[in-house]
């Protein structure tokens, strides 16, 4: 029986894993050599934003929802770490996990209103809900206004490794973002991910095969909330500063930027897309406002020219997955 | 594009490295600073033609060092400011950062700084707390901060006559340190602060702000804000007849770019404290000229004046000490030596990072008064160096009460 060949779905499931592997074994290996290499804090914030981006890939890329608001947890769950970890006085870990349960909370009042419509609806009231909270963050005395949360300690980890090392740091954020990546991987990839990717493609279809889409959208809502916190918390102890940039709307659009240069649902896409973007915005920061310009430039070029993103193109080309 | 960085990265890392190697001792100054938003004007582009100045004035190779001057615009965002801050002492090998105007910005620089052991000239900013609760031993605070600027123009208006108040205040580290520090001064002096209101930072609207002042019937208007904020504030705050209602507008912080902007006819007759002024002597007006050759039809605001000196005085004390190397030591010995430079005259930096100088009280000129551009202020009031600033026992420095 062992005999018999593997049938020709499965054949193409096992190469695009192998793929998939390949590629995850290849960011692996960058990402422990990086901080050799490259400037770590940089990378730091850099593997931030990828999470960041994935989370948001979870939302947009597999269920088709397209959120203008997602700074709202990213930024929130960023003040809320911080303010646990300088005023309470929260080690990292707790803080951190704090942080991203108000990313949780937050998403499952902004989800629980926003999956009601969908579109463009859907995407406006994301966006009106997270102008909202942003309203509040800058009237909140907690948040500092314009100052923000300065000078958040970076604390011991389980009381034993001191974060103030950039380096211990830096495979703390590793550790963190790699293992939300593999989360992230394993919910796609779970009969919940094939159900999403099903309302993806034809909800009233789901909805006539028996399935309750609501209440699915809902949870991948509150899931991509949640890991979205995960990433402003770790980029709070990052550059132990919480601040309105991680709140405000501009934002919420870089996060569709990256997603989309890097290849909107694919599952490497938005880590590429994130390191483009926050490499540009440090390497080309001495041209000031022109980063907006150079950004708009590759967004304009990325939807006319390739509109899969940098990895959906090339995973295209190669006849893989990625 | 990862490859790319790396080795960009590389190549410095060797070129940084092999510039140390060299004999002379190798200086790196960052300019940072607002370069395109509301505060662009009184600093920015400004700041760094004042740093290379400074640079060429101290003339290096007399001293066996080597200065280099980079630049960058922080967007007047804490975030922005704090990581380039970071890479600059991290990478880049950068040993004082000068100007910083945001005080939201300059504190979380200030907290870098610390942290790295660099060191700090601070220009642009001017919350008190920057050398009061959150001094720090890696910073000089050279040009004016907002105590300075309370005790100026606030004593002055209580003393004429205005003694009701209504804030206007940018809503950050700045704006509430000079709210409550003019407060401190009216209240001191007799009078009464009826009520405030919080803008947020770069705000181009202010009819409803404003109307809440018109409403409060308090005799000043006290504006505590910057740069455009306030050229803003007082322009629409003449298309809403508050002036010609009776009420007055103080600026709190103005600077000449900002008179240059409203125009005389606007600004005219609005008190001002400055620590200097270009037209007061003829060290700074040939100072002025040959900064005018790099920025063409423009003024120096105290800002940039103040750039030149930290950084002048700051290379003095590198060279005394032969190295850059420890932030807390050069900071150290700037307090110990004495300053003396073109602009600001002598002075002394003192144990919490302020430097004292004396302040001027200004009132800007009638269009009729003018006679040649720029010719903006005339001198109310010299305010001598040992009451301009604040005293060391209000400080609430951790420095001060160290020393004791």
């Amino acid at each position: 029986m062992t005999a018999l060949a593997d049938p020709p779905i499965v054949e193409a499931r096992r190469d695009g894993e192998r793929s998939l592997v390949v590629a995850f074994a290849v960011m692996v290996a960058l990402l422990v050599v990086g901080p050799f290499v490259v400037y770590p804090v940089f990378l730091m914030q850099a593997l931030c934003f990828a999470l960041f981006a994935c989370a948001f890939n979870l939302l947009v890329g597999y269920v088709g929802l397209l959120s203008f608001g997602h700074a709202l947890f990213f930024g929130w769950a960023s003040y809320l770490c911080a303010h646990a970890a300088k005023r309470w006085g929260f080690p990292p870990e707790a803080a951190v996990l704090f942080g991203t349960l108000s990313g949780a909370v937050l998403g499952l009042v902004a989800g629980s209103i926003a999956i009601r419509r969908q579109g463009i609806y859907f995407a406006m009231i994301t966006l009106a809900l997270a102008q909202m909270m942003y309203f509040v963050a800058v009237r909140a005395p907690f948040t500092g206004g314009e100052d923000g949360i300065q000078d958040v300690p970076r604390g011991h980890l389980f009381g034993v490794f001191d974060l103030s090392h950039e380096m211990t740091m830096y495979v703390f954020i590793l550790v963190m973002v790699l293992a939300s990546f593999l989360f992230i991987y394993r919910i796609i990839n779970s009969p919940f991910g094939e159900v999403l990717k099903a309302i993806r493609e034809n909800e009233p279809r789901a909805i006539s095969l028996g399935y309750n889409t609501d209440r699915y959208k809902l949870c991948a809502f509150v899931l991509s909330a949640t890991l979205a916190g995960l990433a402003g918390a770790l980029k709070a102890l990052v550059f132990q500063l919480a601040s309105l940039t991680d709140v405000y709307w501009t934002m919420s659009g870089e996060v569709v930027l990256m997603t989309l240069v890097g290849g909107l649902g694919t599952v490497f896409g938005p880590v590429v897309g994130a390191f483009l973007i926050v490499a540009m915005e440090n390497y080309l920061a001495q041209f000031g406002q022109w980063v907006l310009v150079i950004q708009g430039v590759i967004f304009v070029a990325c939807v006319l020219v390739f509109r899969r993103g940098i990895v959906g193109e090339l995973a295209h080309a190669l006849g893989v997955r990625l | 594009m990862r490859l790319a960085g790396s080795l960009a990265f590389a190549l410095t890392v060797l070129f940084g490295t092999a510039a140390q190697a060299q004999n002379p001792i190798p200086v790196k100054i960052g300019v940072l600073s607002d370069m395109s938003s509301l505060y662009a004007d009184i600093s920015g582009p400004g700041s760094v033609v004042a740093a290379k100045m400074a640079v060429h004035d101290f003339n290096p190779a007399a001293h066996n060092m080597k200065v280099d001057v980079v630049s960058a615009d922080h967007q007047n965002k804490p975030d922005v400011g704090s990581s380039i801050a970071r890479q600059w002492f991290d990478v880049d090998h950068v040993d004082a950062i000068a100007d910083v105007p945001t005080s939201s910005v300059a504190l979380a620089v200030s907290d870098v700084t610390r942290e790295k052991n660099k060191v700090l000239l601070i220009s642009g900013a001017a919350s008190s707390d920057l050398t009061g609760p959150k001094c720090s031993p890696n910073s000089v605070h050279w040009t004016y901060d907002t105590w300075m600027l309370a005790n100026g123009t606030g004593k002055a208006l209580v003393k004429t006559g205005g003694d009701t108040w209504f804030f206007i205040t940018a809503d950050y580290a700045f704006g509430h340190a000079l709210e409550r520090d003019t407060a401190a001064v009216v209240t001191a002096n007799g009078g009464k602060v009826l009520g405030h209101v919080l803008v947020p930072l770069n705000t181009a609207d202010f009819s409803s702000f404003l109307l809440q002042a018109q409403q409060s019937h308090a005799k000043i208007i006290g504006l505590a804000n910057a740069g455009g904020d306030t050229d803003n504030a007082i322009k629409q705050g003449a298309e809403f007849g508050i002036t010609a209602g009776g009420q007055h507008f103080a600026g709190l912080l103005v600077f000449i770019p900002d008179v240059e902007a409203l125009g005389l006819k606007t600004a005219q007759g609005l008190v001002l404290t400055s620590t200097w002024y270009w037209d007061m002597n003829a060290a700074n007006r040939a100072w002025t000229k040959r900064w005018q050759a790099e920025r063409p039809g423009k003024f120096p605001s105290m800002v940039v004046a103040g750039v030149y000196s930290s950084i002048l005085h700051y290379l003095k004390a590198v060279a005394a000490l032969g190295s850059a190397a420890d932030g807390k030591a050069v900071v150290e010995k700037m307090k110990q030596m004495p300053t003396d430079d073109p602009l600001f005259g002598k002075g002394q930096v003192g144990v919490d990072g302020t430097v004292t100088h004396p302040a001027y009280l200004f009132e800007v000129k009638s269009p009729a008064e003018s006679k040649y551009p720029g010719d903006d202020f005339k001198l109310r009031a010299t305010i001598p160096a040992d009451e301009a600033f604040r005293p060391l026992k209000d400080d609430n420095c951790p420095l001060v009460s160290a020393a004791k």
